[in-house]
C-alpha cells in the first residue's frame, strides 16, 4: 500500500463515525430504530478498514518517501516509524499553521481497539437501549465520541491532538448526561467536562511553550529539534515543566491522581457507554498521549508520571475493595488500571505500559458490558416486580447469577482472571511485564516504593474483582429479582465472548509467560528519547547517545574555552572603539547644552544620534567576533547531530534484534533499563503470581467459603474501612476547598462588581447631580441674585427719584431757582 | 485596487436610505392597516440589510488580501476621498476634513461582521410592537453608524460616525428597553459620552500636531510638527494623549474597571439590539484601538504594553468569575450573565492586541469577529425564551431540553462554542490569541487560562439549570396555549431563520479559519513590523512579567 492510500483509509476511517453522527442527529427521529443499524454497519467497515490499515501498518517496512503537492501546502512522509501528511492548515503571514495526520505502529493498533470496541458497543447497545425515547440520539453521540477519539489517534500533531482531546471530552459530557432528566446524571456530566477542562489547561499551556520554542506542533518536528539541543527557555527545568504540563492533559483525561474523581461519577451514564468510554478508549486517551510524548519527558517529569500512577493505582485500588455498586468497582479498578499504565510508561517501560492499555482494553470492556449484561436483566427482572426501590447495581441485590446468566459469568470470570494476573491470559503478560519495569526502576534509581505500590495494588485487584464476582455470581440468590433474571441475546452475549477471546495470550505471544517473544514487543519498542542527554536517565539511553554526549560535551567545553579566549580581546576592542567615539559625543552633548539656540540644539541631537549610532556599530563589532566563534561551536554541534541521527537509525534495528534476543536470554539491549527488567523478569514474574494468588485465594475464603467475616474485619478496621468506603472523602474535600473558594469568590467579585465598581459610577453620577443642584441654586441665588440685585437697585433708585418727579409746577419752579442760585454761587 | 463602484458609501449609506423610505411610509390607521404597514416596515428592514449584506459580501470577495493597509495609505481599497470641509479660521488657519472612506485587512472582518449581525438581527426585531416605524428607523440609524466607524479614515469623520451611532442606541434601549431602560440609557449614553469627550480631546490635539485629520497621515512621525503638544516620542504629553484615547475606548470594550454600564444596558435592551451591542458595538472600541489609538500612539504602547495586556488578563478572569457569580446572587438574570462572559471574552482581544505578535493580534481580530456571531447566537437564544415565558431567570426553568428539542440542539452550539471548543471558530482565536500573548506576557497568559475553565463553569452550569433536570411545572403546558403566536412549543422557522447562518458560520470558520484569517493576514504582519521597534515582542518566561 501507497502511504497515500494508508492514510487515505485513515482519514476515512476517522470520518465515518461522523456520517453516522451527522445522519443520526438530523434524521433520527424519522429513522428510529433503524438508526442503530446504520450505526453499527458504519461501524463494522470501520473496523474492517481499521484492520487493514493495522495489518499494512505493523507488518510492512515502510521505506523512506517524501513527495509534495505544487505549493507545498501537502506533504506525505513516511518512514518505518511513521506514515503522515502534513498540510498547511492557514497561515498567519510568515507564521504556517500545520496540521496533519500520522500512522506509527501505537497509531495503527489503537486504530482496532477503538474500532472494534466501538463496533462492539454499538451492537450491544441495539438491545441494551432498546426502547429508550433518545434512541437515535445515543447512537449520534456514539458517533461523534468515535470520531473525535479517531481523531486523538491519528493526530501527528499537539494542535489536532488538544482539538481531538476537547471533542472527546465534549462527547463523554454528551454520553455521560445522556438521562439529563436525573440531576445526578447531568452533574456528572459537568463534573466530567470541567475536571477534564482543568486538565487541559495544563495540557495547553505545555503546547504554549512547546510552540513558543519549537514554533510548530508537529510531534516529529518538535522532537527532531529537542534532539538538536535546543529547549524551551534554555532550561531543563522548563523542559520538564513543559512535559508534566502536557501530562496534566492526560491526568484530566485518564483520571489520574488528583483529578481521578470525575470517572467514578461517570458511571451515571448508560453502561455501554461506560465500556466504550470510561473504560477501553477515551480514558487510554491519556496513556496514549504520554505515549506519543514520550521522547520529551526528562527523567523528572518521568519520576513525576510515575509518582502519578503508583499513587492512582494505590488510592483507587483501596477504594475498589468496599464499593458495593456494580460499575463502582469497575470505575474504581479502571482508574487503578490506569495508573498502571501511566506508571509503567513514567518508569521508562514504554512497551508494557502501552501493551496493557491494549489488554485491559479488552478484558475492561468485557467487564464492564458483562456489568451491563447483568444490570440490564436485573432491570427487567426489578420492572417485571414492579420494585423501583431496590437497586438493581447493588452487588448485595445480585448473588446466584452463575445459574441465570451462564456466559455472561463465564465471560466475566475469564476477564477476571485477566485483570488479576492469572497465567494464560493477556493481562498476566501485560501485567508482568509492568512490574518487572517498576522493579527494575526500583533497582536503578532506589525509587523501590514504586514496585512496592505495584504489587500491593496487584494483591487489591486480584481480591476485589473475585469479590465482585463471588459476591454477585456464586451463592444463592439473594433476592427474588436475581432470581428472575436470564441470559441475555446474541448480541449482548456475542461482544463479551469476543472480547475474552482476545485476552487470551496467544494473540500478543506464543509464550504464555514472556510478552517480549511476540510480536507486540517486536513492533513497540520505545522510542528515542529527545532530551538532551544530561536531563535523561543514565538508563534510558543507548550507548551511541551517551558516547555522543560524552563527545558533544567535550566539543562544547573546548570551543566554550575558545570563546573565553577569544572574549578578552573583543571586550578590549569593543572597549577601544567607545574610547574613540566616545569624546565626540560627549562633546556633541555638551555643545548641544552649551548653546541655547533651537538650531544648534538641533544638530547637538544629530551628533548625539550620530554618537548613539558609533556605539551600536561598537557593539556590532562585538557580536559579529561572537557569532564568528559561535559558528565555529555550532558546526561542532551539527556533527554531533548528524552522529545522533545516524546512531538512531540502527537503535531501531537494535531494538529489534534486542527483542528476539531477549527471548533466548541475554545478548544486546537497547539499554541498561532493558537489560535490568530482563534480570527481574523471572522474579517479578513469581512474585505477581504469589501475590495473585493471595488476593484470589483470600478474597474465596472472605466470600466464598465465608471462614472470615467481612463485615467483622471491617469493623476492626472501622477508620481504614471508612477512609475507603468514602472515597479517601475527595470530593467532600474538593467541594469544600476549590469549589467553595471559586463560587464563593465568584459570589463575592458579582456583589463587588455591583456594590464597588458600579457604585463608584453610580456615585459619580450621583455627585454629578449634586453639582448640578448646587450649582443650580447658587445660580438662582447668586447668580440671579445679583441681578435680581441690580434691579433692585436700579427700581429703588427709580423709586427715590420718582419722589422728586412730584408734577407740581411750583416746586420745579422753587428748584430751577435752587439750581440757579447754586450756579450763580458756584460759578462765581 | 480599481472598483469604481462607489461601494463603500452604498453600504454606509444604504441603510438611512432605507430609513426615509420607512418616514414616508404611514402608519396604518386602524387595526388591519396598522399590521399591514408593520409588516412593510419590518421588509424594509430586512431588504435594507440584506442588499448591504450583499454589498459586504462582494467587498470580501473583491478584497485583495495581498495589500496591507494600516499605516500605508496606497494600499487601502474601496477608497473614497475628498474634501468635505474646507474652512479658513482667523488664528487656527485652514481646516481640511477629508470625506475618506477605506478598508484594509482589519476593517474587512469588522464590515462583514456587522452586515450579518445587522441583517439576522432584524428578523430578530420582529417582536417589536411599540412604536414600530421608530424603532425601524433608529435601527438603521444605528447601522449607518456602526458601518461608518469601520469605513472611516479621516478623525473627524470617524468621530461623527462614532457619534451618530450613539444617538439611536440611546432610544433604542431608552424606548424600547425593559422596566429600568431610562438609567440603563442614561448610563450608557453618559458613559460612552464621556469617553467621546476623552476622544474629541486627543483628536483636536493631534489635529494640532499633524495639521490633519487624515488617521494614516498621523501614523508617520515625519509629519509632526515641531513643537506641537504630542510631538518628540515617549513624552508625558503623549503618554496622557495615548492613555485618553485608551480610555475613550476601553469604556466602549467594555474593559475591566469601565464595564459596568454594559450588564445594565444588556439587562434592559431589546433583544435585537443586545444582539447588536454585543455583536458589533463592542467591537468598535478594540477596533479604535486598533486603527487610533496603538499606530498614532506606539511609543505609548510600548510604555503601557505590560498595564494594557493586564487589564485583558483582568477581564477575563473578574468577568468570568462574576458571571460564575451571577448564579449565586442576585436576580441570576440569563442575560447578565451573558453580558459579563462579554467583559471576560473580549478580555481576550486586548491581551492578544497587547501581545503583538501576528498570531496575538490575528487571534484578537478573529475573536472579535466569532465573540460578534456567537454572542449574538446567545443573546438571541435567550431572546427566545424570554418572549414565551416573559423572564429570563436561570432559576425559573429547568428541563427545557424534552420541551424544546431543537431549540436546545441550536443552544448546544453557542454556548460550546462560547466555551472554545474545537471545531467553533472561537477555539481558533483563543487558542491563537494565548500563543501569541505567551511569547510576550507568559505569566498573564497562564493566569487568564483560568478563563477557559471558569468560562466552561458557568456555561455549563447554566445549561443544566435551564436546559437539563425536571421541567419546571410552570412551564409544563405548552408557551402558548391558543397557539396564536406559537404554533409549537420549539423554536420557530423565524427564530431559526437568524440562528442557523450565525451556527453555520461559527461551525465552518472552525473548521476553517483561512477564509478570515487570510484576508487579515497581511495588514496584522504590517502592523506588527510598524510596531515593532516600540514595543515588546516575545522574550523569556520571566521577562514577561
Amino acid at each position: 500500500m501507497t502511504p497515500e492510500n494508508l492514510l487515505n483509509i485513515a482519514i476515512l476511517i476517522t470520518l465515518l463515525p461522523l456520517l453516522s453522527f451527522l445522519i443520526n442527529i438530523f434524521f433520527g427521529k424519522k429513522l428510529g430504530k433503524v438508526s442503530s443499524y446504520i450505526g453499527t454497519t458504519i461501524m463494522g467497515i470501520d473496523l474492517i478498514l481499521a484492520v487493514t490499515v493495522f495489518v499494512s501498518k505493523v507488518f510492512n517496512t515502510w521505506s523512506e518517501y517524501l513527495v509534495q503537492n505544487a505549493d507545498k501546502s501537502l506533504t506525505y512522509l513516511a518512514s518505518d516509524a511513521m506514515v503522515q501528511l502534513k498540510y498547511n492548515w492557514f497561515s498567519f503571514g510568515r507564521l504556517n499553521v500545520q496540521v496533519g495526520i500520522g500512522i506509527d505502529n501505537l497509531a495503527a493498533i489503537m486504530l482496532v481497539v477503538v474500532t472494534l470496541i466501538s463496533f462492539l458497543v454499538h451492537l450491544f447497545s441495539t438491545e441494551y437501549m432498546a426502547g429508550d425515547k433518545r434512541f437515535p440520539r445515543f447512537y449520534a453521540y456514539l458517533g461523534i465520541f468515535t470520531f473525535s477519539m479517531l481523531g486523538i489517534v491519528i493526530a501527528n500533531n499537539f494542535l489536532f491532538m488538544y482539538s481531538f482531546w476537547e471533542l472527546v471530552g465534549l462527547s463523554s459530557y454528551l454520553l455521560i448526561g445522556f438521562w439529563y432528566e436525573k440531576d445526578s446524571a447531568s452533574n456528572a456530566a459537568k463534573k466530567a467536562f470541567l475536571t477534564n477542562r482543568i486538565g487541559d489547561l495544563g495540557f495547553f499551556s505545555g503546547i504554549m511553550i512547546l510552540f513558543f520554542t519549537y514554533g510548530t506542533f508537529m510531534y516529529d518536528e518538535i522532537f527532531g529539534k529537542m534532539a538538536t539541543g535546543l529547549i524551551p527557555f534554555d532550561s531543563g527545568t522548563m523542559l520538564t515543566v513543559a512535559g508534566i504540563l502536557v501530562f496534566m492533559g492526560a491526568v484530566g483525561k485518564s483520571a489520574q491522581f488528583p483529578l481521578h474523581v470525575w470517572l467514578p461519577d461517570a458511571m451515571e451514564g448508560p453502561t455501554p457507554v461506560s465500556a466504550l468510554i470510561h473504560a477501553a478508549t477515551m480514558v487510554a486517551a491519556g496513556v496514549y498521549l504520554v505515549a506519543k510524548v514520550f521522547p520529551m519527558l526528562t527523567a523528572d517529569a518521568l519520576l513525576v508520571v510515575a509518582y502519578t500512577g503508583a499513587i492512582t493505582a494505590f488510592i483507587a485500588a483501596t477504594i475498589a475493595l468496599t464499593q458495593n455498586d456494580f460499575k463502582k468497582v469497575l470505575a474504581y479498578s479502571t482508574v487503578s488500571q490506569l495508573g498502571y499504565m501511566i506508571m509503567s510508561i513514567g518508569v521508562g517501560s514504554y512497551m508494557t505500559g502501552f501493551f496493557h492499555l491494549l489488554t485491559h482494553a479488552w478484558f475492561k470492556a468485557a467487564l464492564f458490558l458483562g456489568s451491563g449484561s447483568v444490570i440490564h436483566q436485573m432491570h427487567h427482572s426489578a420492572h417485571h416486580f414492579h420494585d423501583h426501590h431496590t437497586d438493581p447495581q447493588d452487588i448485595r441485590n445480585m448473588g446466584g447469577l452463575r445459574k441465570t446468566m451462564p456466559w455472561t459469568y463465564a465471560t466475566f470470570l475469564f476477564a477476571t482472571m485477566a485483570i488479576s494476573g492469572v497465567p494464560l491470559t493477556s493481562g498476566f503478560l501485560s501485567k508482568d511485564g509492568i512490574l518487572a519495569g517498576t522493579m527494575a526502576f526500583g533497582n536503578l534509581t532506589g525509587h523501590w516504593l514504586i514496585p512496592i505500590i505495584g504489587f500491593s495494588a496487584a494483591a487489591m485487584t486480584a481480591f476485589y474483582m473475585f469479590r465482585l464476582t463471588i459476591v454477585s455470581f456464586h451463592g444463592d440468590f439473594k433476592t427474588k429479582i436475581a432470581e428472575h433474571t436470564s441470559e441475555n441475546k446474541f448480541v449482548i452475549v456475542f461482544p463479551l465472548v469476543l472480547l475474552v477471546v482476545l485476552s487470551l495470550w496467544f494473540w500478543y505471544s506464543p509464550n504464555p509467560f514472556d510478552a517480549n517473544a511476540g510480536w507486540f514487543a517486536h513492533k513497540l519498542a520505545a522510542p528515542k528519547t529527545a532530551v538532551p542527554a544530561n536531563l535523561q536517565w543514565d538508563f534510558l539511553l543507548t550507548e551511541e547517545q551517551k558516547t555522543a554526549y560524552a563527545e558533544k560535551t567535550s566539543k562544547a567545553a573546548e570551543a566554550k574555552a575558545n570563546i573565553k579566549e577569544a572574549l578578552p580581546a573583543t571586550a578590549e576592542g569593543t572597549e577601544l572603539h567607545k574610547e574613540a567615539v566616545a569624546p565626540e559625543a560627549n562633546q556633541g552633548a555638551k555643545e548641544a547644552a552649551a548653546t541655547e539656540s533651537k538650531a544648534v540644539g538641533e544638530l547637538g541631537h544629530q551628533e548625539n544620534d550620530l554618537a548613539k549610532a558609533s556605539e551600536h556599530k561598537a557593539e556590532e563589532v562585538k557580536t559579529e567576533a561572537h557569532t564568528t566563534e559561535t559558528a565555529a561551536v555550532k558546526e561542532e554541534h551539527k556533527t554531533g547531530e548528524a552522529a545522533v541521527a545516524a546512531h538512531g537509525a540502527t537503535t531501531h534495528e537494535a531494538g529489534n534484534a534486542h527483542a528476539e534476543a531477549g527471548t533466548h536470554g541475554g545478548g544486546h539491549y537497547v539499554n541498561k533499563f532493558a537489560e535490568e527488567m530482563h534480570h527481574f523478569h523471572v522474579p517479578a514474574m513469581i512474585l505477581s503470581l504469589i501475590i495473585a494468588g493471595c488476593g484470589i485465594g483470600f478474597s474465596f475464603l472472605m466470600y466464598q467459603f465465608k471462614l472470615f467475616n467481612p463485615d467483622a474485619l471491617a469493623n476492626s478496621l472501622r477508620p481504614l474501612y471508612n477512609l475507603s468506603y468514602n472515597k479517601w472523602y475527595f470530593d467532600e474535600i474538593y467541594q469544600a476547598t476549590i469549589i467553595a473558594f471559586t463560587v464563593g469568590f465568584g459570589k463575592v467579585l458579582a456583589i463587588f462588581d455591583n456594590k464597588v465598581i458600579d457604585g463608584i459610577v453610580n456615585l459619580t453620577g450621583w455627585f454629578t447631580k449634586l453639582v448640578g443642584h448646587i450649582t443650580a441654586i447658587f445660580d438662582n441665588v447668586v447668580i440671579d441674585g445679583l441681578v435680581n440685585l441690580l434691579a433692585k437697585v436700579t427700581s429703588l433708585f427709580g423709586a427715590m427719584i420718582r419722589k422728586v418727579q412730584t408734577g407740581r409746577v411750583q416746586s420745579y419752579v422753587a428748584f430751577v431757582i435752587i439750581a440757579i442760585i447754586m450756579l450763580v454761587y458756584f460759578l462765581k | 485596487m480599481s472598483f469604481n463602484f462607489p461601494i463603500l458609501s452604498w453600504i454606509t449609506f444604504l441603510p438611512i436610505i432605507g430609513m426615509i423610505a420607512i418616514l414616508l411610509i404611514p402608519t396604518g390607521k386602524d387595526e388591519n392597516a396598522k399590521k399591514r404597514s408593520h409588516l412593510i416596515f419590518r421588509w424594509t428592514t430586512v431588504a435594507t440589510t440584506f442588499i448591504q449584506l450583499i454589498l459586504a459580501v462582494i467587498i470580501y470577495m473583491n478584497y485583495n488580501p495581498a495589500m496591507k493597509g494600516i499605516t500605508d495609505v496606497n494600499t487601502f481599497q474601496f477608497v473614497e476621498k475628498f474634501t468635505w470641509i474646507k474652512a479658513a479660521f482667523p488664528m487656527v488657519g485652514e481646516i481640511k476634513i477629508e470625506y475618506f472612506l477605506g478598508l484594509d485587512g482589519m476593517s474587512v472582518p469588522m464590515v462583514l461582521l456587522t452586515a450579518i449581525v445587522v441583517f439576522v438581527a432584524s428578523f430578530t426585531s420582529f417582536g417589536i410592537s411599540k412604536q414600530v416605524k421608530g424603532y425601524f428607523m433608529m435601527y438603521l440609524l444605528l447601522d449607518t453608524g456602526m458601518m461608518g466607524v469601520f469605513g472611516a479614515l479621516d478623525f473627524f469623520l470617524f468621530y461623527v460616525f462614532w457619534e451618530v451611532m450613539l444617538l439611536p442606541m440611546y432610544f433604542l434601549i431608552g424606548i424600547w428597553g425593559g422596566p429600568r431602560k431610562e438609567y440603563a440609557a442614561i448610563k450608557f449614553f453618559i458613559y460612552t459620552l464621556l469617553g467621546s469627550v476623552f476622544m474629541l480631546l486627543v483628536m483636536i490635539g493631534l489635529y494640532f500636531t499633524f495639521g490633519t485629520f487624515n488617521l494614516i497621515e498621523m501614523t508617520n512621525a515625519t509629519k509632526i510638527i515641531q513643537g506641537s503638544i504630542f510631538s518628540g516620542l515617549d513624552t508625558n504629553w503623549r503618554y496622557i494623549g495615548f492613555i485618553a484615547l485608551f480610555i475613550g475606548f476601553a469604556i466602549k470594550v467594555p474593559a475591566f474597571p469601565f464595564h459596568t454600564w454594559l450588564p445594565d444596558a444588556h439587562v434592559e435592551a431589546p433583544t435585537a439590539i443586545s444582539v447588536i451591542l454585543a455583536g458589533v458595538l463592542l467591537k468598535m472600541g478594540a477596533y479604535g484601538m486598533l486603527r487610533i489609538a496603538f499606530p498614532i500612539f506606539p511609543d505609548s504602547v510600548g510604555y503601557f504594553q505590560y498595564l494594557i495586556a493586564l487589564i485583558g488578563t483582568i477581564s477575563i478572569v473578574y468577568g468570568a468569575l462574576c458571571a460564575l457569580g451571577q448564579h449565586k446572587v442576585g436576580k441570576r438574570d440569563f442575560k447578565k450573565m451573558i453580558a459579563y462572559s462579554s467583559v471576560s471574552h473580549m478580555g481576550y482581544v486586548l491581551l492578544g492586541m497587547a501581545s503583538m505578535r501576528p498570531e496575538g493580534i490575528s487571534g484578537a481580530i478573529f475573536q472579535m469577529f466569532n465573540h460578534g456571531t456567537i454572542t449574538a447566537m446567545l443573546f438571541m437564544i435567550v431572546g427566545v425564551i424570554y418572549d414565551r415565558s416573559h423572564t429570563r431567570g436561570l432559576d425559573e426553568f429547568g428541563g427545557l431540553a424534552n420541551k424544546m428539542p431543537i431549540y436546545t440542539g441550536v443552544m448546544a452550539i453557542a454556548f460550546f462554542a462560547a466555551i472554545g471548543l474545537p471545531g467553533m471558530s472561537g477555539f481558533i482565536s483563543e487558542a491563537f490569541i494565548f500563543l501569541g500573548s505567551f511569547q510576550t506576557f507568559p505569566v498573564l497568559t497562564i493566569i487568564s487560562g483560568l478563563g477557559i475553565v471558569l468560562g466552561a463553569a458557568y456555561m455549563l452550569w447554566a445549561l443544566q439549570r435551564v436546559f437539563f433536570g425536571k421541567e419546571n411545572e410552570k412551564w409544563a403546558g405548552p408557551w402558548d396555549p391558543t397557539h396564536t403566536k406559537y404554533k409549537t412549543d420549539d423554536i420557530n422557522g423565524l427564530e431559526l431563520t437568524a440562528l442557523v447562518p450565525l451556527a453555520i458560520i461559527i461551525i465552518y470558520l472552525g473548521i476553517n479559519p483561512g477564509p478570515m484569517i487570510d484576508i487579515m493576514s497581511a495588514s496584522v504582519n504590517h502592523f506588527v513590523d510598524y510596531m515593532q521597534p516600540f514595543v515588546k515582542i516575545g522574550g523569556s518566561l520571566l521577562g514577561g512579567m
